[in-house]
């Protein structure tokens, strides 16, 4: 199993947001996790990043069989966790070339593998860009700086391309695309996705799951898993709205 | 040394010591300017917190010392120069041991006929009108305790006179370097550059030593920018951290003349910087830039005047500073517009990160306008790295210390993209990832 969360509790600021979250994730899977505004889709996210500012009061993570809870957030991502950002931070002064060469030569470092050099680090982002559709001006621009939305979030699948994660989590990569950049970003998806690794996307609405196919859907409200099915349970939230699990939340454990 | 007044008393014991390793230098006219500062000096008081200019910076340290001014001769390597060196860079090399110009380790290339690159000492032996004409018109002794001790013991230094017209295209680097034996030394350089009319120079103060012992430089350098002359100065203040570094530089810009000037300084105990840039005359621009990285218990303070005497000149001041562990930082700058100086455009901005909660930095800019059509805009930040910035860097698996490092250079990128000189900017990037990333 590549990721099993087991009764997961989170505190931020003193407020629990997470109140109990199991999910088992294996290779080769795709997992979506709907959920109306607040319900602490991106706690959970951050929680498994590695955020300071959450605070797990109970519960494990398990990431290949190790407590990922006790590593670091550069250690997550090395260790192949990705997070793609629900709002990408913009960073004035840093390109998005170096950023990804710092990152893939400290994680190569980490494995114990030699740097890339030159040549073969600018044609792997040259490729990866691709994927994207990602115009060759951005490599050279500032991370996220004076991007559109669908900009930021196309550099995030493009960084996740880059970075090759066994575990990705896409928090709400699909909210203010239009119809073209959401095709895009899922298609980057899609072609990213093996036998070998898991994605765990975060969405509010179910218009992203005809692109990306998930094998099941979780809705998480008030910091609980409150339904999990196949993927027509998204087709059924769709049609009935939040409302239908708000009011059906005391039923439901699965 | 116990107090303030017997370091006075030291110094005025020491000038006759001086006097008598000056030999036949005592005749030439130049040294009744000593004489004149040395009873000057008797006058004046040692800085303390309480003089307004030095409220935040304590030099009382320095007392416990008896730095000697008149420094023994040292010998330092070439190895030991070419580590301050940028990398692939031709130039012409200006290299001062203990305060002494040193001609075996100095090199002229491309010199233009008419310019002179060398020792101010050799000028002055050789009553060169230039210096007669200029030197300490504008750094003038006043107040300035350090400055008159400086011309009191006036011997060397770097002195560059580019004439009407002339192009000195590579840049000249200067390197003064502090080797201490077994007393503990003052060195005194006395900077002149004077660029002629239409000329165009750029120079490198770079001050260094290759170990970390207790030394005192205190240097003055005046800079005079006749019309229409473009001059670029960068500082690079790489002293042993153990170090008293006092400098005082004066800028003098005739019409239309162009001065840019950019402060790079992370060494020394102490470092005080007074620049001063004055406009004689329209038209003029003048950049000041600063990047200070300091750590343990360092102090770096700059205080900076920008004298808008006449109209229509530009001024654009940016200082930015790093701050780690307990170190200590000030920044005063001040922006005067006289009542002639219309159509003045003054900017200034100081920008600070505090990478510790023991750092402490005193910003205070002072505008102070008396024309009314003018513009000028000042604003200073003092904060900490972006967190949110960092944890997006470390989720892509990148380490503290990487990521740390990446933003600080983020930080620092403006300052050090607007000097013009690529082989300084690789250097200076260096310094920041040795400093941030090791
Ligand atoms: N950093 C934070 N500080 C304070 N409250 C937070 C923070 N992050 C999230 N919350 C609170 O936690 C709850 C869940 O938020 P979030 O995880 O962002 O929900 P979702 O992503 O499902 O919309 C909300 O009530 C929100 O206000
Ligand atoms: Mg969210």
């Amino acid at each position: 199993m590549l990721l099993e969360i087991n009764n997961l509790h989170a505190n931020v600021e003193g407020n629990e947001i997470l109140k109990g979250i199991n999910l088992k994730v294996n290779a080769g899977e795709v997992h979506a996790i709907m959920g109306p505004n607040g319900s602490g889709k991106s706690t959970l996210a951050s929680v498994l990043a590695g955020k300071e500012e959450y605070e797990v009061t109970e519960g494990e993570v398990l990431y290949n069989g190790k407590n990922l809870l006790e590593l670091s957030t550069e250690d997550r991502a090395r260790e192949g966790v990705f997070l793609a950002f629900q709002y990408p931070v913009e960073i004035p002064g840093v390109s998005n070339t170096n950023l990804l060469k710092t990152a893939v030569n400290e994680i190569r470092k980490y494995r114990g593998e030699e740097e890339l050099d030159s040549m073969d680090f600018l044609s792997l982002l040259k490729e990866k860009s691709k994927l994207v559709e990602l115009d060759q001006k951005f490599l050279s621009r500032a991370v996220n700086e004076g991007f559109s939305g669908g900009e930021k979030k196309r550099n995030e699948i493009f960084q996740m391309a880059v970075l090759n994660p066994k575990l990705s989590i896409l928090d709400e990569t699909d909210s203010g695309l239009d119809i073209d950049a959401l095709r895009i970003v899922a298609n980057g998806v899609n072609k990213l996705k093996t036998k070998e690794n898991a994605t765990i996307v975060v969405t509010h609405y179910q218009r992203l799951l005809d692109y990306i196919i998930p094998d099941f859907v979780h809705v998480l409200y008030k910091g609980k898993i409150v339904k999990s099915g196949g993927k027509e349970l998204a087709l059924e939230l769709e049609e009935k709205g939040y409302d239908w699990v708000k009011s059906d939340k005391a039923e439901a454990v699965v | 040394m116990e107090n303030k007044t017997d370091i006075k008393q030291y110094f005025i014991n020491q000038f006759d010591e001086f006097e008598k390793s000056l030999n036949g230098e005592k005749s030439s006219d130049f040294h009744k300017v000593r004489k004149d500062a040395i009873s000057k000096f008797a006058k004046l008081t040692f800085p303390t917190q309480k003089d307004e200019e030095w409220k935040y910076t304590n030099v009382s340290s320095l007392l416990k010392h008896n730095f000697s001014p008149v420094p023994v001769k040292e010998n330092v390597s070439s190895e030991t120069i070419n580590k301050f060196l940028f990398d692939k860079m031709e130039h012409s090399l200006l290299v001062f041991v203990n305060g002494n110009f040193s001609s075996e380790l100095s090199k002229l290339i491309d010199i233009p006929k008419g310019v002179v690159i060398g020792s101010l000492a050799e000028a002055l032996k050789n009553n060169n009108p230039i210096v007669k004409k200029h030197l300490g018109k504008y750094a003038e002794n006043d107040n300035y305790f350090f400055t008159t001790l400086s011309s009191a013991f006036t011997k060397d230094g770097a002195f560059i006179y580019v004439p009407d017209g002339k192009v000195v295209e590579d840049p000249i680097h200067i390197i003064f370097i502090t080797k201490s034996g077994s007393e503990k030394i003052l060195t005194q350089p006395r900077n002149l550059f004077v660029a002629g009319k239409n000329s165009e120079v750029t120079i490198i103060e770079h001050y260094v030593s290759d170990e970390d012992s207790i030394y005192f430089t205190n240097s003055v350098t005046e800079i005079v920018a006749d019309e229409n002359a473009i001059v670029d100065h960068i500082k690079l203040q790489e002293e042993s951290n153990k170090a008293f570094h006092i400098a005082r530089m004066e800028v003098d810009q005739e019409r239309s003349s162009n001065f840019s000037s950019h402060l790079i300084s992370h060494g020394a105990e102490i470092s005080r910087n007074d620049f001063n840039a004055k406009f004689n005359d329209d038209g003029s621009e003048c950049m000041l830039n600063g990047l200070f990285m300091i750590g343990d218990e360092q102090l770096f303070d700059a205080h900076t005047m920008i004298d808008h005497a006449k109209p229509h000149c530009n001024s654009h001041e940016h200082y930015k500073g790093i701050l780690q562990d307990k170190s200590k930082g000030v920044f005063n700058g001040k922006v005067m517009v006289r009542q002639d100086a219309q159509k003045t455009n003054a900017f200034q901005q100081n920008n600070t990160i505090l990478l510790s909660d023991d750092a402490v930095m005193n910003t205070k800019p002072q505008l102070e306008i008396f024309a009314d059509d003018v513009k000028c805009s000042h604003g200073a930040t003092i904060g900490k790295l972006n967190d949110e910035a960092k944890f997006y860097l470390k989720s892509r698996g990148i380490g503290e210390d990487a990521a740390t490092a990446i933003l600080i250079h983020a930080f620092a990128s403006d300052v050090i993209t607007s000097i013009k000189i690529p082989a300084l900017r690789d250097y200076l990037e260096e310094i920041i990832t040795k400093r941030f990333n090791q």
